[in-house]
């Protein structure tokens, strides 16, 4: 039988507001556990939550890149459950009244086919902490630097239906995160998490199928191993004759497999109700287009003027507007370099090939746009050849220097001093009569040979064109 | 000394008669004879109350002038005091030494109050008697073998007993009002968010209000301009112009429209209690007022929806109590699951577990909206019943309670003791002003009238209830402790 897969996904992003949800304890990453937990992170009797706007603000940012309808008044409750890494024994979310509401997203697939899928909602709410169990001898730890830390839930619609769909889905969300700078959305440190709704079913059938929950990935390549493994697992114990239970299951990446896990606690029943310590949040339009006013390009835009304003091809103003920081480093390359044609050709190129290679985001790379733009204006003033620019970028891994410091202390610098130039044609000529002979007699393509030959000699410094044009002169 | 008000102590302590300090001791004095046998407090802070009261003096001497400068009062224990004890006298509790203060608590210290104590209370608030205190229950001083009411029955009886010149209390369906009927003293409960619950250990959040228990109107006033006001830690206060309270306090009653309501005199009244109150309204009506028959429809359900609300908040409020950061835990838990059931079933008592209990069923799948639901659009009833009433008049005026202070132990059916509160939840439940002044003596214990208000006309109301004070002197009576030992 064919089968059709169905997915939907749960992303938790972290906003990178500076203090929290609920509270001033600081946001930051990686700080000693219990440093940035006060009396209302730790839930001390009688202590009060008061909403920090930023929050609000980022949610709304967001809301109006996916263009979603915007609450116009949100309203938390507490869901209720009891866990150690959950002081206050609820966790304020926003059931009924999200303040984000229904949008979509666009995504192009590796094949060039671009997808819409649906945004049901993103709500913000707030953070656990995090449980210790190493280093305490059979008993736990707990942290609440994490608590309370905002996040903003984006729930898609069931629309995705592939294992690569949603990994490109989810590349687009996160690239518009970072557009936003709502978010650092690190997935390996949890700043973006993502839990994957997973059902198959019958080609042509509309009914869905029993869906299963994949929590705990955290990277987008098991992203798309979690979900195949799933929807493989799905099948075998269909086509077994088995059924599906809706459950919890745990994506293990070092046994690439999802597991079942607190079966029992599926029935759980939250008791959300209206959170009676916060008012309803009211956004007005002055709020809205005060945000929208402030929103900056987003990659489909940035995408679009690429392509008109420097006559970039669709594929290559794709890949550079796919992060924020990559876009801003080609623009810089071209303000500097003044040719876009080439700057892309770099950055599309050489540039993402180091940082692949490396797997270095663009602000770790060595070359920086100052660096690779003042290096593609010495090809276009001729100072260099482009086959000498690829060496002068590597020289770039190991050197804080200058390019023309680079092509300087190398001494790289083209030939274009016409005396030096005229003396290697003449020797050229001299040393290849035969050659000589052919083109005199007619033979075009011998040319390309001795501007090799002149090329040589000068070990790359020689100007090509300068070269080619001395060559015609002489064999007249 | 003892037993006079805030505002006497006040210009006894301006005109140097008496310095904060000997004021002090005498209370502490006061405090030493009589707590054992009323236990109206868990903690006395005997060292840092004298500390504060030289602070206070010696302020004085500087040329500070402020109304309650070097005042000797009490918390309610529910409010969170910086490195003293903070138990809602609750077992669950009983190691918190809170590490900061209540905006109540900062507001009274920066206005110079001397706190000589916590009061006891019923645990977390829940209960009309203050018999469900782990600390065990506080004796009403006009009748130790009676109750003071509850929850701020600690509070209530101090300031009865002169054990201090005024307290605070809470209010979240009648805990100021009931004891302050009970004891004979003066008790307000403000509009909702008139007052920061900001380290106010809450109950539920949405009907918790604080307030000032003392010995008159006036007093209350004075205790207002202290607490009242926009705090930024509570999203719930109200950013609204706060009046002085006292500067109102001489206009006239002529031409006041005092609405009676007809369910507040139906069946359940006690007769006597009921001829208090009368004379009481015919004493308004000399004063220039008119009475004016009211109906509030809804009334009836008032203590129903009440008790789905109340207990809903509290569950939700009340899970931070696990044993895992603070307070009491379970000796040698064998897991997580252990730890949570006996720390909480070891520290909760049987009102709080029983409301924790309700709360989650009402908030429970399959179940909201029977109970929540249907409440919250009580509630919406309740609140159109007091609008439509207040476009006739200006005050509501009923007994606060059915009847007199009740016998420790008489009730021990919870049903008829959420039922102690049938006149004041209703008012909790609209969120508007109320309060309860002495008017009359019967059978040697003290009834107390309700007069309820529009939202944040906190100071008309007391105005009201002051001219009933200047024109009487209920509120001069005095417990049979306090003529003892007089």
């Amino acid at each position: 039988m064919e089968w059709e897969t169905v997915i939907g996904l749960e992303v938790h992003v972290q906003l990178s507001t500076q203090s929290k949800l609920f509270s001033g304890s600081a946001t930051r990453f990686g700080a000693e556990p219990n440093t940035q937990a006060n009396i209302f992170d730790l839930a001390l009797p009688g202590t009060l939550p008061v909403l920090n706007k930023d929050a609000v603000k980022m949610a709304v940012r967001f809301g109006l890149a996916i263009d979603a309808e915007i609450g116009r008044r949100s309203v938390f409750d507490r869901k209720n459950y009891f866990y150690p890494d959950l002081p206050k024994g609820y966790q304020v979310s926003q059931l009924d009244f999200p303040t984000v509401g229904k949008g979509e997203l666009t995504f192009t697939m590796d094949d060039g086919t671009e997808k819409t899928v649906g945004i049901t909602r993103a709500h913000m709410e707030e953070d656990a902490g995090k449980s210790l169990h190493e280093d305490f001898q059979g008993m736990t730890g707990i942290d609440l630097n994490r608590a309370g830390t905002p996040l903003l839930e984006i729930v898609s619609e069931p629309d995705l239906r592939s294992a690569k769909e949603a990994v490109a889905y989810l590349k687009k969300l996160h690239s518009i995160i970072r557009y936003l700078d709502i978010s650092d959305a690190i997935m390996a440190q949890g700043s973006m998490r993502c839990d994957a709704n997973v059902s198959i079913r019958p080609k042509g059938e509309t009914e869905f199928g029993t869906r299963t929950e994949i929590k705990n990935i955290n990277s987008f390549r098991f992203v798309e191993r979690a979900i195949n493994y799933e929807v493989q697992r799905q099948q075998d114990v269909i086509e077994d004759g088995g059924r599906i239970v809706q459950e919890t299951r745990l994506y293990d990446a070092d046994r690439d497999e999802t597991r079942s896990m607190r079966s029992k606690e599926v029935a759980n029943d939250y008791r959300y109700f209206p959170e009676p310590d916060l008012l309803p949040i009211v956004i007005d339009e002055d709020f809205i287009e005060a945000i929208r006013a402030d929103l900056p390009e987003l990659p489909d835009e940035k995408k679009q003027r690429f392509m008109a304003e420097f006559k970039l091809g669709e594929y290559d103003a794709g890949v550079l507007v796919s992060s924020r920081e990559l876009a801003e480093y080609f623009e810089a390359v071209v303000k500097i370099s003044g040719d876009a044609k080439l700057a892309s050709n770099w950055v599309t190129g050489e540039l993402q090939a180091l940082l692949n290679k490396n797997n270095w985001e663009v602000s770790e790379s060595p070359v920086q746009a100052e660096r690779l733009g003042t290096l593609i204006a010495r090809i276009k003033d001729e100072t260099i050849s482009g086959k000498i620019a690829k060496t002068v970028f590597e020289a770039m891994l190991d050197s804080e220097a200058g390019v023309d410091e680079i092509i300087e202390e190398k001494g790289l610098k083209q030939v274009t001093d016409t005396g030096a130039i005229e003396s290697l044609v003449d020797d050229v000529i001299d040393n290849n009569p035969e050659q000589v002979q052919q083109f005199k007699e007619g033979k075009e393509q011998v040319l390309g040979y001795l501007v090799g030959q002149a090329m040589k000699l000068s070990q790359g410094k020689a100007n090509p064109g300068q070269v080619n044009q001395l060559l015609r002169e002489k064999m007249k | 000394m003892i037993e006079k008000t805030v505002a006497e102590l006040s210009a006894a302590l301006a005109a140097g008669d008496i310095s904060s300090q000997e004021l002090t001791q005498a209370y502490l004095d006061r405090i030493a004879q009589f707590n054992d046998e009323l236990n109206a407090y868990i903690t006395v802070c005997a060292d840092s109350a004298l500390a504060q009261a030289k602070a206070a003096d010696a302020a004085r001497a500087d040329g500070n002038s402020s109304a309650l400068l070097g005042i000797p009062m009490a918390h309610k224990d529910i409010f969170c005091t910086d490195g003293v004890l903070t138990t809602c006298a609750s077992k669950i509790l009983n190691n918190f030494v809170a590490p900061y203060n209540a905006t109540v608590v900062e507001r009274f210290n920066a206005a110079g109050a001397v706190m000589l104590g916590k009061t006891n209370m019923d645990e977390f608030a829940m209960g009309s008697s203050n018999e469900t205190s782990h600390y065990g229950p506080v004796k009403n001083p006009w009748d130790t073998e009676r109750v003071p009411g509850g929850s701020s029955g600690g509070s209530a009886a101090a300031v009865a007993a002169d054990l201090c010149a005024m307290a605070t209390g809470t209010d979240t369906g009648g805990s100021i009002r009931q004891p302050a009927s009970f004891c004979g003293i003066t008790g307000f409960k403000p509009t909702y968010g008139r007052i920061s619950r900001w380290g106010m250990i809450a109950f539920a959040s949405s009907l918790d209000q604080a307030g000032p228990l003392c010995k008159s109107a006036e007093d209350a006033a004075l205790m207002m301009n202290a607490m009242a006001g926009l705090d930024e830690k509570d999203s719930t206060s109200i950013d609204m112009e706060v009046p002085d309270f006292t500067a109102t306090l001489g206009d006239s009653l002529q031409g006041l429209r005092i609405g009676v309501p007809r369910q507040h005199f139906a069946e359940g009244l006690s007769a006597d209690v009921e001829e208090a109150i009368q004379a009481s309204l015919k004493e308004y009506e000399k004063l220039g007022a008119t009475l004016v028959d009211i109906d509030l429809p809804n009334n009836h359900l008032s203590v129903s929806a009440y008790y789905v609300v109340a207990p809903a908040e509290a569950s939700a409020n009340l899970s931070r109590f696990d044993g895992v950061r603070y307070g009491y835990r379970c000796e040698n838990p064998v897991d997580l699951e252990d730890m949570y059931k006996r720390s909480r079933s070891e520290g909760f008592g049987d009102e709080v577990k029983r409301r924790i209990m309700v709360g989650t069923y009402a908030l429970s799948a399959g179940f909201y909206d029977a109970y929540y639901r249907k409440a919250q659009k009580i509630r919406r009833l309740i609140k159109n019943d007091f609008n439509n009433a207040f476009k006739e008049v200006d005050v509501i005026a009923g007994p606060t309670s059915p009847h007199t202070a009740f016998k420790l132990g008489a009730k021990s059916d919870p049903v008829a003791m959420y039922l102690e509160d049938i006149y004041t939840i209703a008012v909790n439940l609209a969120g508007l002003p109320g309060m309860s002044i002495p008017t009359g003596i019967v059978n040697g214990l003290p009834v107390g009238m309700h007069l309820v208000g529009q939202d944040f006309a906190e100071a008309k109301l007391l105005n009201v209830a002051h001219q009933f004070q200047l024109a009487t002197d209920w509120h001069r009576r005095k417990a049979p402790l306090t003529s003892k030992e007089a």
